[in-house]
Formats: structure tokens, sequence, C-alpha cells
């Protein structure tokens, strides 16, 4: 299935080549979890400090047995914050 | 001790500069800054004054933090009856002006009257005099700032200025100081063009020695500084990315007033986010962004400088905007960009060189012309009106609005009265997106919700700076909530509300409260200041300073009766993203809040929780 990955701020290094800016469609197995997602682009704990699945925040501790779903759009962030 | 316990009272009617000592029993229960400069507004100033009168006054306030070697020590606020809100207001700004103002001795300067002709304030160190201002009266900031530079032959001066939105009576201008920080917020300039003061120029060179327990105070500051530094927010994320970073996140949680708040989320959001302005232009290979910068004693450093495409439209021909000056920070960026449907980064910044230039306030200034836009699209405005197409999304109209309101022509003394009473004026005050008269900031209350009541209850209007709870419904700190529920967030603002307070009264800056608590800020100012400061004191002091607020406002008119939402954020539910179908739950939270205050149900403040307080 495919989704969108967004890797935003200084994570955008890790995106595949096909990626515009900020995104980049990308196929993964059925039934993935948002965790193996994760370690496939090589971001760790510290790095996926903010992570929304279709704008929703997805906790550490959810992140091993949330599964995706064709369609989903999966933003990363680095520790940030603004105002 | 760290307050210099010295006030300079400017009268302007009398043209005197005078020295008085602080009020010191005052100091322990208000500390600085917002909160001591508060308590001087509440007892010299009547709540029913004509806020650009002479019976308003002025109040530039450093806090007891300002000029040391804490980090972020450098911030100073100016406290006023607000032109917007009729409000009290209370802008704070970083740069260098309050570090030098407390330097020179002061902790703050109270000016009131009326001048017959234009004066500036000078100030080195004891030394203080109102100088003819005829020859800047009519320019712009920047041309100010060079002026008194060259008039004074000191290139260390540190000024704070107006400009001529502010001459010209628009009611959001701000006090711009070093060139390109602000404060920014309800109107402060409009009333210090109001009493003819164009600018004040301050030296300072006696230093900040008056630290009670300079051992300690240099071991809690130092522990302090490492808490920033080892911070990834603080530490990493603020100094590379600024507050900007934040765009693409509020957009991608559906909580980015969009279109005058039509919308929640932006298309263009991208285009213009703190990620944009790290990449290079086709046109000449540099990114927008030139460097982060810090003000005074800042070891964040959030700041951004930036410069506009040169063959930019904006700038053509304009060689004056073609060096690097201050940048797009989010709350700018949303209001010009978001809010009006603009997606083009040189348009915005060099519409928020124009806000520095001659000083006036991205946030009300950019959600006014987003509602002009609706209005335009309504048909209820026509060109003949605005002078040129006004559409959403339109980069040209930004452009030319931001030119018109510094200079007061054309369209721009409409746009110069803010959203609230342009859309009155035409017949639509649903379309105004505002609270108390002030314009709300980048946050849409049906996406996070614990905003809604925050704007509902910020004693200036809608404001961001109140009670920031974007800092936990989104970036989890100090601990996550959910953003679409109403549970528990009248408590949160709260504590939100009242710590600020304390942070605004210290002379430090609120972006430390990313990594610090109040743990962490207390024992620097202990250390500092005469009288025992724990952390449960500077929270009782917040709730103190916050009720204050509110009993100025009371007596100003402003009753609990708009404590409330534009009619579009109750009714309208968000139609895209995680908060899809919702509205704000305002009503769920607000006698919670009341509640949670020790106020009754018409949002006054109980005898009881006065006594409490010791109001």
């Amino acid at each position: 299935m495919r989704i969108t990955l967004k890797l935003f701020a200084s994570l955008s290094g890790h995106l595949p080549p096909s990626a515009r800016r900020n995104e980049a469609e990308v196929e993964v197995p059925d039934g993935a979890s948002v965790q193996e997602l994760l370690d496939r682009f090589k971001l760790s704990r510290e790095q996926a400090h903010l992570v929304t699945r279709n704008g929703v925040f997805v906790p550490c501790s959810l992140r091993g047995e949330e599964r995706l779903e064709p369609g989903d759009a999966l933003a990363v962030w680095p520790p940030v914050a603004g105002g | 001790m760290a307050w210099t316990e010295k006030i300079l009272r400017v009268n302007l009617s009398d043209k005197t500069c005078k020295e008085e000592p602080l009020n010191k029993e005052w100091a322990q229960q208000y500390l600085g800054q917002r909160g001591l400069a508060t308590k001087y507004l509440v007892e010299e100033v009547d709540p029913k004054a004509d806020p650009l009168g002479p019976d308003n006054k002025l109040i530039f306030a450093t806090g007891p933090m300002t000029g040391t070697m804490a980090s972020t020590g450098g911030r100073y606020s100016v406290i006023t009856k607000s032109p917007l809100t009729h409000c009290v207001a209370c802008s704070n700004s970083g740069g260098f002006i309050g570090q030098e103002l407390k330097n020179a001795g002061w902790d703050m300067v109270i000016v009131e009257g009326e001048a017959d002709s234009p004066l500036y304030l000078y100030i080195e160190n004891e030394r203080a005099e109102l100088l003819p201002a005829d020859e800047i009266w009519g320019t712009s900031v920047w041309h100010t700032d060079e002026w008194l530079h060259k008039r004074h032959q000191d290139p260390l001066l540190r000024i704070a200025a107006v400009g001529r939105s502010a001459e010209q009576g628009c009611l959001y201008s701000a006090v711009i100081n070093d060139l390109h920080r602000a404060a920014g917020r309800s109107g402060v300039g409009t009333v210090m063009a109001s009493k003819n003061l164009k600018a004040m120029a301050v030296r300072g060179t006696q230093g900040v020695g008056n630290i009670k327990d300079p051992k300690r105070f240099m071991q809690a500051v130092n522990t302090a500084k490492k808490v920033l530094a080892d911070n990834a927010v603080t530490g990493q994320g603020l100094p590379t990315y600024g507050t900007q970073v934040l765009m693409n996140v509020i957009n991608e949680i559906g909580a980015l007033p969009t279109r005058n708040a039509r919308e929640v989320q932006f298309e263009g959001a991208n285009e213009i986010s703190g990620e944009a302005m790290h990449e290079p232009r086709p046109s000449d290979g540099k990114p927008n962004l030139v460097t982060n910068a810090g003000c005074f004693a800042c070891t964040i450093a959030c700041g951004r400088i930036s410069t506009v495409d040169k063959g930019h439209f904006s700038v053509k021909n304009k060689p004056e905007y073609w060096g690097a000056s201050g940048g797009l920070e989010y709350e700018a960026a949303w209001a010009l960009g978001t809010d009006t449907g603009v997606d083009d980064l040189d348009a915005l910044t060099y519409a928020n060189f124009i806000c520095n230039e001659d000083g006036f306030d991205p946030i009300s200034f950019g959600a006014t012309v987003a509602a002009a836009m609706e209005l335009y699209g309504r048909g209820v405005l026509t060109t003949e009106q605005t002078g040129t197409p006004f559409d959403f999304g339109s980069a040209e109209a930004l452009v030319k609005a931001a030119e018109w309101v510094a200079t007061g022509e054309g369209f721009g003394k409409e746009l110069g009265l803010g959203s609230k009473r342009l859309c009155e004026k035409y017949g639509h005050p649903e379309l105004s997106m505002t609270v108390k008269g002030q314009e709300f900031p980048a946050y849409d209350p049906r996406g996070i919700q614990g905003m809604g009541l925050t704007y509902a209850t910020s004693n200036r209007g809608a404001c961001h700076l109140r009670s920031y709870t974007v800092a936990s419904e989104v970036l989890g700190i100090p601990e996550k909530t959910d953003p679409l529920t109403a549970e528990g967030k009248p408590a949160l603002v709260k504590a939100f509300q009242d710590a600020t307070a304390a942070v605004d009264s210290s002379g430090l800056c609120v972006f430390t409260t990313f990594a610090w608590t109040l743990e962490d800020i207390a024992p620097q100012i202990d250390a500092a200041c005469e009288g025992e400061w724990t952390a449960a004191r500077l929270l009782e002091m917040g709730e103190r300073v916050w009720n204050l607020e509110r009993r100025f406002n009371l007596a100003a008119g402003v009753s609990g009766k708009e404590d409330t939402l534009p009619k579009r954020l109750l009714d309208e539910p968000a139609a895209t993203g995680p908060a899809k179908g919702l509205v704000s739950k305002l009503d769920e939270m607000l006698p919670e809040y009341y509640q949670l205050r020790g106020w009754s149900s018409d949002g006054e403040p109980t005898p009881e929780t006065l006594q409490r307080l010791g109001l």
C-alpha cells in the first residue's frame, strides 16, 4: 500500500530521493506499524519527537501497535516549538 | 536586590523628568515589569480614561532579571490602557533597550500628560531630558533610529520609537526597539504617538550590580543555562528553525486559521514555512533566512534575519529593502500569509519589514486585511474603496495594504481601525476574528480547544502569549494533552496564565518555559532579589497579577460578557482535518474556569478571592 511520509525541519534528509520538499509517497507492506516505518527511515526516538497520523498525535507508547492504512499521511518532527 | 529602586517620571505636559523611589512594598507583591507596572497603572490611571488622552499613562518597565547575566534577561514591557481593546495593554519586547534602561539605573519610566509639540526622551544614566523631535515627526522608525544615532554620535545608543502608522492613528501600532524588536500588540505605540512622544533613546553604563547574593546567583544562572542548552527545543529546535517551524505542524493537525478563519488548513503552508525560509531561491541561490539572532543575554536565539529576493515585485527599484532585516516569526507569517491566503514568502517578508519600519502589529494588520478580503469577496467592499483588487491570495493587495497602513494613506486609514471596527463599519461584525477588539493569532480554537478559552479570557484581548496551551496540547510540554477535548483545559489555561504572568514580571523571556519551569526560575530570582522567592510564591504572584488586570478591565467597562469568541468559531464546524465537525467548546470550559479562578458566574473575582490574593 502507499502512504505519504512527511519529514520536517532537520529530518528532511531522511526522505527518499523521490521526495518533493518535505514529503514523499512511499510503498509500505500491508499492516505495517508506525514504528516500522520510522525504523525503515532511520528515525530514532529522539528524532521522531512529534509524530502525527492524519494530523492526530501518535504517542511513543502506541507507535508499535498503531497500523498504517492506505492513503495515510504520517508526519514527523524533531523537538520544535514556537509561539 | 536586582531592582535599581528608582523610577523616572516623565511629564510631557510640564516637560519635566523626575526621579522617585520604587515602591518596594509593591515590588514584593508584583516583582517587576508586567506585574509591578500594572500596579502603578491601576493606582494612577482612571480605568475609564480615554486611552488616547492626556490622562492615560505609558509605562516602560523592566524586571529584576533585566540586565543581569540570567539567560534571556533583556526583556521589558510597555504597559498602558489600550486604544484597541480599552483593556489593560502589556506588550513585551526583547532586543537590547530593556537592559540599557536598567544599566542606566532605572527600573521603569512612567510617561504622563501630553506634549504640545513632538519630543523624544533622552536618557544617559541619571541624566534624562526631553528634546525636540520636530525633525523626525512624520518619519519612520528606521529613519528615527538613524537620525538619533547621528544626532548623539553614539552607536551604542538604544532606541525605541513609533513610526508613521502610530502618528496617523492606526489603532494597533507598536513600539519598535532596536529596529526590529517590538512591543507589538494592543496599540501601545498609538498611545505613545498620541502623547507626541516620538522616541526614547537610552544609554546606560552603570551595570546591574545590586544582586542580593552574587555567588549563589551565578550558580543558579549557570545551572539554568545548562537546562536550556541541554533541552532539544531551546538548545536546537528554536535556534535552527525559529518559531516558524510551527507552520507545518499546526497545518497538519488542522488548527491553522485560513482566509479569515473560514478554513483550518492552508494548501500553501509549506511555501511560507520555516523549512521554506531555509531553501535556496531560484533567482540568486540564497535562502530567505540569513541567520538567527539573539536578544540581550539570550542563549536560545530564536530570532530570524532575512532578505527579500531583489527581483521580487515588492522591492524592485527599492535598494533600501535589499539588505537583511528582521524576518518572519510564526505569528507574523500566519497573519500576513495564511490568514490572507497569500503563499508568497517574499511578499510576506517585505510586509513584515514594513511593519517594523513603520511600527505596527503584523498579527492585527494581517487579520484585518483578511477580514477586508472577506468583505471584498462578498461584495461589501469594492475596488473603488480598497484602491486595488482585494481578493484572498493577492500578494499585491497585501503589499499595498502594508504600505498604506504605514503612512495612513487611502484604504490604509480604514485598515488601521483594526478588524472589529472595520467589520462593524461595513455592517458585518460577525466577520471580525477578534476578542475584546483584538485580533486572534495563529491557532484555531476548533482544533486546539484550550486556545479558545485562552483567547476568550485573555486580559489584553485575544492573544496566544497569555496562556500558550499549544505547548501542552500540541507539543507535549510539559505533558501532552488532547487538543480536541475540553476536559481539563480550564485548569490548564489557569495554570499557564498564572505562570506566564510571573515570568512576564521577571525580565525573562517566556520562551525559556519550553525548558524551564518556575522551579528553574525561582532560584535565580531568589538569589538576586530581596525576599524569599519560591516557585509557589511566583505562581501566587502571577495569579495576583491576573486578577489585578481583570479588575482594571471590569472597571473600564469590559465585563465577563466579552469572554467569548467570534460566532464563526462557535457555530461553523471545521471542515477538514482531525477537528472536522468540531466547533469551540467554550461554553463547556468557561463556567469551570470561573469557578477555578474563584470568580462569580459573571466573571467577577469574589471578595474571598480578592482577600486571599491581598487585593
